[in-house]
């Protein structure tokens, strides 16, 4: 196993300039600097239109070093396939294809796409970066949006539903790898890229990305909120590695442990604000119930919380 | 060699001796006997080609895009709803300048569902930066496409081969089957300007602002006004390499002579009729028994749609009596958009003719010659009480 990486160990090679049109705190920052250095320069990146499009600057400037195809909202796997396609037409089979989606352009306009490239088993990497919302267009509610949030488009009492589970439908899909990551965990993230990376066929990840903009909490916590989401059992770290799922990393030591109660979570953003305290309780109970499961499950499957990813 | 195979089929031995390498498509009648037959190709062998069976006609002509942008040849085709589930994609290809080559198998749109002939489809695409071609028999079907990619690859723009849906899609004709060494010779392989690679990175199709703006070295940069500029001028130019390459085209193969408007006993007509498609070839027989009653008519099927080719309108239309359009397609509220097409053509000619409108064939609706004989009669026989609307041939009530 390899063992894992630490700050220390990070390549030091920046692919991601600093100074980018991001705003201050945000998580997508974080992930792609920590994820681009794990893939490496011999990628080509595909991008529809999220924030991650700003990021990477407005023409004739990029922000990134990795060659980039920009393409339309819905088109994100397909374009990736094309890609594929035609490195593989032109004797290419080294060069790793990544696509970069945010959870609109993943779970709700991109899914037809990314559900058929999955079948058809393209051999990508699929990154769908999770700020819970349509940021871009001003946040409005996505599929991706946890229920309570206020949004534009749920702007009093908040969203009714419930989160899309967007890597429980693309793990049905029997694909190799899927996990979860946080930008709050950076390393977490880049030792499950670097993994990933040694292996073939769809792969898929789903980062959750803190979004002072649209969540409303000032810039300096971000880190601190991606953490406090995953230490209350709300956004969990696991990897599905060829159908067999696991907890990893922070995640991984919440089992039998204490977990944050989600109350503290949530008080510390203001889309949460139209939320009562019996929605709260609601919300709270149901992540009780999902970690029951995990722990039933445990008693049956060791390795739920077996060895950590490394 | 000759063989006698479908449209359909024809285009794909175009597409195989283009030695397309990049193939996506999604099935839709009456393009579907087209990629059957090409992923036929590709897994037999005789066809070197990456064949992506997408799940929709949006992620084909995505897969096209980026396949494109990395450096590949790229081919789909699609029909009708197909086409207009397509066309985010058929303006982003446009702008990004990309030469990929699609057929269009025309057939009218829905609502109410139809899967038979007219060229609504295609038409309603006329504005997104593609080159349109229009087919009348096999044998143009597997020229235009090997040329397509010419033209395409030349200007860095993508084209539509559009031929009718059933008519020439599914009906058997001889065509010649020209040797693949002589088409190589012909078509060299696809050199992209720039295409994504690791090893030079570029951000493609980037956020671009309303104005010019200098890069990181100082130099100006062109903003989207310009980009857009540069597609006009570029399909403006696509005119004459398209002469060019039907010149070309001729020389090596002996076909060819007629890249704007394919006329037909044109030389002495006061009368011409005008069409696209297939529909230039029966209106020939029509022609045929209007001489033998007398009247100096003649037909011209018009075979570059976008660009549109005014000057050669204009050097076929100007002096006559009349130009008779025949449209299988119109801009509803409006008039048919062939006639209103050449209409601008003419307006600056002082002697221009009288322009009528005939709007026919809609969803697979027959065409009768003898509707073809007496509206075609009767407009050269009393031009001048036709008027400028567009009149509906074969409405049955
Ligand atoms: C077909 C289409 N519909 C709508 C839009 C407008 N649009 C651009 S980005 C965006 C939201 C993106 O949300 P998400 O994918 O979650 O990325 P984020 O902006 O949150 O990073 C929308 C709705 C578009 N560009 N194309
Ligand atoms: S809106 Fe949120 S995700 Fe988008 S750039 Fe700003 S902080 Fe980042
Ligand atoms: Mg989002």
């Amino acid at each position: 196993m390899a063992s894992k990486t630490t700050v220390l160990t990070l390549p030091e090679d920046e692919l991601v300039h600093p100074g980018n049109r991001a705003c201050a705190g945000c998580g997508l920052s974080i992930a792609y600097r920590i994820a681009l250095k794990a893939l490496g320069r011999d990628t080509i990146l595909v991008v529809p239109p999220s924030c991650l499009t700003v990021l990477q600057g407005l023409y004739p400037i990029a922000a990134t070093q990795l060659p980039c195809l920009n393409v339309t909202f819905a088109s994100t796997a397909a374009g990736a396939t094309g890609v594929l396609g035609a490195l593989r037409a032109l004797g290419n089979t080294s060069t790793t294809v990544a696509a970069w989606a945010g959870d609109g352009g993943t779970s709700d306009i991109g899914i037809q796409a990314l559900s058929g490239a999955c079948e058809r088993g393209e051999d990508f990497i699929f990154f769908c970066y999770d700020n819970e919302a349509y940021m871009n267009t001003g946040v409005q509610r996505s599929g991706t949006t946890p229920q309570g949030a206020i949004t534009t488009t749920t702007p009093f009492s908040g969203k009714r539903q419930q989160k899309k589970d967007v890597p429980s439908i693309i793990a049905a899909h029997g694909i190799g790898y899927v996990a979860t990551a946080s930008a709050s965990y950076p390393l977490d993230l880049f030792d499950k890229i670097k993994k990933a990376k040694t292996m073939s066929g769809p792969r898929y990840f789903h980062i959750h990305i803190p979004c002072p903009a649209g969540w409303g909490f000032e810039p300096r916590y971000a880190v601190k909120l991606g953490r406090m989401a995953v230490e209350s059992g709300l956004f969990d770290l696991y990897e599905i590695e060829n159908g067999k799922w696991r907890l990893t990393g922070a995640s991984r030591k919440l089992i039998g442990g204490k977990r944050r109660p989600v109350k503290d979570y949530l008080e510390t953003q203001s889309r949460f604000k139209g939320l009562s305290e019996k929605r709260i309780d609601k919300i709270q109970k149901e992540i009780d119930a999902k970690w029951d499961g995990y722990e039933q499950a445990m008693g049956a499957q060791k390795d739920i919380a077996g060895p950590d990813a490394e | 060699m000759h063989i006698i195979e479908s449209g359909n089929v024809a285009a794909a031995h175009g597409v195989k001796l283009a030695r397309a390498q990049v193939i996506a498509a999604y099935p839709i009648t009456p393009q579907t006997p087209l990629t059957e037959k090409l992923s036929e190709f590709v897994e037999a062998g005789e066809m070197k080609a990456q064949y992506i069976p997408v799940e929709s006609e949006h992620s084909a002509l995505s897969v096209c895009i980026a396949a494109s942008s990395t450096g590949a040849r790229a081919f789909t085709a699609t029909s009708a709803n197909g086409l207009l589930y397509m066309v985010e994609q058929l303006h982003w290809a446009a702008g990004a300048r990309l030469p990929i080559v699609m057929c269009v198998v025309n057939r009218g749109i829905g609502a109410p569902w139809t899967v038979w002939n007219d060229h609504q489809d295609a038409m309603s695409q006329r504005d997104a930066g593609w080159i349109q071609i229009y087919c009348a028999d096999h044998q143009q079907i597997i020229d235009t496409v090997i040329q397509a990619y010419y033209l395409a690859e030349t200007v860095s723009i993508p084209v539509m081969v559009c031929y009718d849906g059933y008519i020439l899609s599914h009906t058997y004709m001889p065509f010649e089957l020209t040797d693949p060494e002589k088409i190589d010779a012909f078509l060299p392989p696809y050199k992209p300007a720039y295409a994504l690679d690791p090893a030079n990175p570029a951000n493609l199709n980037t956020v671009t602002l309303p104005d010019i703006r200098p890069d990181i070295r100082g130099q100006m940069a062109p903003g989207y006004m310009e980009i857009r500029h540069d597609l006009h001028v570029d399909l403006r130019r696509a005119i004459d390499v398209t002469a060019d390459i039907d010149k070309k085209f001729s020389v090596a193969f002996g076909r060819g002579g007629n890249p704007f408007l394919e006329p037909y006993r044109c030389d002495d007509a006061e009368f011409v009729a005008v069409c696209l498609g297939s529909l230039s070839y029966h209106l020939r027989d029509v022609v045929d028994a209007l001489r033998k009653e007398g009247i100096a008519v003649g037909v011209a099927g018009v075979r570059l749609y976008r660009p549109f080719p005014d000057q050669a309108v204009i050097n076929l239309l100007v002096g006559r009596k009349a130009a008779i359009v025949f449209e299988k397609a119109l801009s509803y509220g409006n008039q048919g958009a062939l006639y209103g097409d050449i209409k601008a053509a003419l307006y600056p000619c002082a002697d221009r003719p009288l322009v009528h409108n005939y709007i026919l064939g809609l969803g697979g609706r027959e065409i009768q010659t003898a509707h073809l004989l007496d509206s075609l009669r009767t407009s050269c026989r009393t031009p001048d009480a036709i008027g400028d609307k567009p009149v509906w041939l074969g409405l049955k009530m």
